[in-house]
């Protein structure tokens, strides 16, 4: 049978993959380069009887996609990678009891940081800590197909299985070949009671990290199969040789042809557990090897470890010549392979002088007025607390009313230090996704510890900056059925605040009079400045 | 063709970048074509510099377009034509609109059209996209496809108009079709 092909997005191949495979259960928080995989489902989930959650923060998605699983469901967790260091409190656990029902989770990195404030986080570095199965496709068709490959190595093993994208692959589009969907029931599952499997106490739980190692080695096994971890090419003859994973693999096909080589690559499908065997016949001949790799060099230091006792005379490239810091490049890989084989190539380096065209408040966005409110009243003494959102913009220029950046939730969290230790004021703003999401513990914290914190929730009635999803304030479910709305001001006045002001930031007047009178306070303060998000606004009149 | 066609799409946040990076994939596509895109969403899309890229041909690999690799520049905006000039070659050809969007610390319009005319000379098409769809549809959001328009139908993309014109179709949700459809038109004779 031919297969339809369609043009999909990496995230939008992850979503077909799950739906070929059955899925039943759907968890996320978005976050780019992740969120098409939630605003998709939003929207097919019901149609294709499935269950679909946007949660309240990466954490309780995972959470939830647990419970599913130990009650049987195919279930699907998706985030960015900075969700995941929000959920590995429970991720880690879950790798010693396992699933019942098979999980696989999406985790979307970031190299350049083309839209993540925060760090280049490589989050393959969970593998070690966890001992977590992760697969790394390269393409959209790969997102399908190692989506429905991770079910069937979570079925297999019982154990969740992480499909790690990037956002050159997330973000990628090519015609992929669609399998047609069969129709499912809603599926109800049971959860049947294991407190050997379910229960993660000691001196069970030492038991439990004996029997996570030994599916690992079950899944290294599985992985020596022809169909996964692939070489192409020759290696017999080559001295040199490369080994890869994921978008740097299709990088280097590029290099290649572009300076007319043929090598062998070894395309590591599996980051872990990894292929000791294909690794060792790939290098046992080789003369030289270089590791594609982006952000650090997690697998050279695997294969340097390899070859001490399989080829010690090996020599091994991949930081030497490939940035540590940025996404790679079919250029940036040409230039590796010139340098290693003594070649000169041409690099066209022309940098236009112009200046930085910075990213800026949407015209009409609610923010600006707290914006510039905030430029009228800046001063040394009145520190101002960024926080992950549309709001960061708060930090660019003409405003530039943001002295700090840290992670979801995290501005409120360290005003509460800055002004336990100084005599500053501190302003902090967070978007009402993102007070959900985390906000509401540093919140408590300042009440619990007497800070005087002015918090701002610029409540523009979505989660703005990844695509407008919705979140508990809104009233709406991910699958648009109608819910409680939860309101940032109810529950700051449950956790004990005092001062606190609804106010629609267009009033920029009375606005700028209460922060002041807020301002003068010596205890926490909360302000909820609402206006919906103008180009929801604009999206819901069309 | 051996090597694969790179189209580089520059413009600022909300230009509707991405829907023209669709219909070009879909038309690469319906003829047969190997395809692969890249773009960028979240914080990356509101209002500051950004790009797309469309590579099409027998095999194509990376996503990705190296510097100096792009056979077609389109920008939607003149600062942010000039900004790609570091994606072309002496055959590069751009095609930009002759649309300012000035920002905070940027370049003067007649300073930008300047370096681009003395760069480029006759590689470059200064096309009234905007004007024209403002003018005559009164609206300027489809200057993207007039400008993609503009260059099927003179063959500055190896890709017939009929095979645009379908993508567009399947692209292009139905209430606001025939605008584009007209615009894309319009760039026929314009």
């Amino acid at each position: 049978m031919k297969l339809d092909q369609k043009i999909l997005l990496g995230n939008e191949a992850i979503v077909q993959g799950a739906l070929e495979a059955g899925v039943n259960f759907v968890s996320t928080y978005p976050g780019t380069p992740s969120s098409e995989i939630g605003n998709v489902f939003s929207r097919l989930a019901k149609k294709n009887n499935v269950y679909f959650e946007f949660s309240t923060n990466e954490k309780v998605a995972l959470e939830a996609s647990i419970g599913a699983s130990f009650s049987g469901l195919k279930t699907l967790v998706a985030m960015k990678n900075f969700g995941v260091n929000v959920c590995s409190d429970s991720l880690i656990p879950l790798m010693y009891t396992g699933t019942v029902g098979p999980m696989v989770i999406i985790v979307g990195d970031d190299p350049s940081c083309w839209s993540s404030a925060q760090s280049e986080e490589n989050s393959r570095g969970f593998a070690y800590l966890g001992h977590i199965p992760i697969l790394e496709p390269s393409d959209p068709q790969e997102c399908k197909d190692f989506t429905k490959l991770a079910y069937e190595i979570s079925e297999r093993f019982k154990l969740p299985v992480i499909l790690r994208t990037t956002t050159r692959v997330a973000h990628q589009r090519m015609p992929v070949a669609i399998e047609p969907l069969n129709p499912r029931p809603l599926l109800k599952g049971r959860f049947v009671k294991n407190s050997h499997q379910f229960i993660t106490m000691p001196p069970r739980v030492l038991e439990m990290k004996k029997e996570l190692l030994e599916k690992i080695e079950k899944i290294r096994q599985f992985s020596d199969k022809p169909s996964i971890n692939k070489i192409y090419g020759s290696v017999k003859s080559a001295k040199l040789g490369i080994i890869t994973s994921g978008i740097s693999y299709l990088h280097a096909k590029e290099a290649l042809t572009e300076l007319g080589l043929e090598l062998p690559i070894l395309k590591l499908d599996f980051f872990y557990p990894l292929s000791e065997k294909k690794i060792n016949g790939f290098i046992r001949n080789l003369k030289k090897v270089l590791v594609v790799e982006e952000l650090e060099g997690f697998l050279e230091k695997e294969i340097a470890g390899l070859a001490k006792n399989n080829n010690p005379k090996l020599e091994i490239f991949g930081k030497n010549v490939l940035s540590e810091i940025g996404e790679l490049g079919p250029q940036k890989i040409a230039t590796a392979l010139a340098k290693i084989l003594g070649k000169k190539i041409k690099v066209q380096n022309i940098k236009p002088d112009i200046p930085k065209r910075f990213p800026k408040p949407c015209l009409g966005c609610p923010h600006i007025f707290t914006f510039s409110i905030l430029k009228k009243m800046s001063s040394e003494n009145i520190v101002f607390g960024g926080d992950i959102g549309c709001y960061m913009l708060a930090g660019v220029p003409p405003f530039e009313v943001q002295d700090y950046l840290f992670s979801m939730g995290s501005s409120t969290g360290v005003a509460h230090g800055i002004g336990k230790s100084t005599n500053q004021k501190v302003i902090t703003l967070m978007g009402d996704s993102t007070f959900f999401h985390s906000g509401i513990p540093a919140l408590i914290n300042t009440v619990f510890n007497k800070s005087a914190v002015l918090m701002i929730v610029l409540d523009n009635r979505t989660t703005a900056m990844t695509g407008h999803q919705t979140n508990p304030g809104i009233g709406k479910t991910g699958m648009d059925e109608a819910t409680t709305e939860l309101k940032p001001e109810d529950i700051a006045r449950a956790c004990g605040v005092k001062n606190i002001k609804v106010i629609d930031p267009v009033n920029i007047q009375e606005y700028e009079a209460v922060i002041k009178e807020f301002l003068a306070k010596d205890e926490p303060s909360l302000i909820v400045a609402r206006r919906i998000c103008v180009l929801l606004a604009q999206r819901q009149v069309k | 063709m051996n090597n694969a066609f790179n189209i580089v799409i520059a413009g600022v946040g909300g230009q509707g970048l991405i829907t023209l990076t669709q219909i070009l994939a879909e038309a690469a596509l319906s003829e047969g074509y190997d395809v692969k895109t890249s773009e960028l969403h979240g914080i990356a899309q509101r209002g500051g510099s950004i790009e797309t890229y469309i590579k099409f041909g027998k095999k194509v690999y990376s996503p990705l377009v190296d510097p100096g690799k792009a056979d077609l520049i389109i920008s939607l905006e003149l600062q942010e034509g000039l900004r790609k000039i570091g994606f072309s070659n002496p055959k590069t050809i751009f095609v930009v609109n002759d649309s300012f969007i000035p920002y905070h610390g940027g370049l003067e319009e007649e300073e930008v059209k300047g370096k681009l005319s003395t760069l480029l000379k006759k590689r470059l098409h200064l096309v009234p996209a905007s004007l024209v769809c403002k003018k005559e549809l009164d609206n300027e959001v489809v200057s993207g496809i007039y400008l993609l328009g503009f260059c099927v139908f003179r063959n500055l993309i190896p890709l017939k108009p009929e095979s645009v014109l379908k993508a567009i179709e399947k692209n292009v949700p139905a209430k606001h079709l025939e605008i584009n459809r007209q615009s894309c038109h319009l760039a026929k004779n314009g």
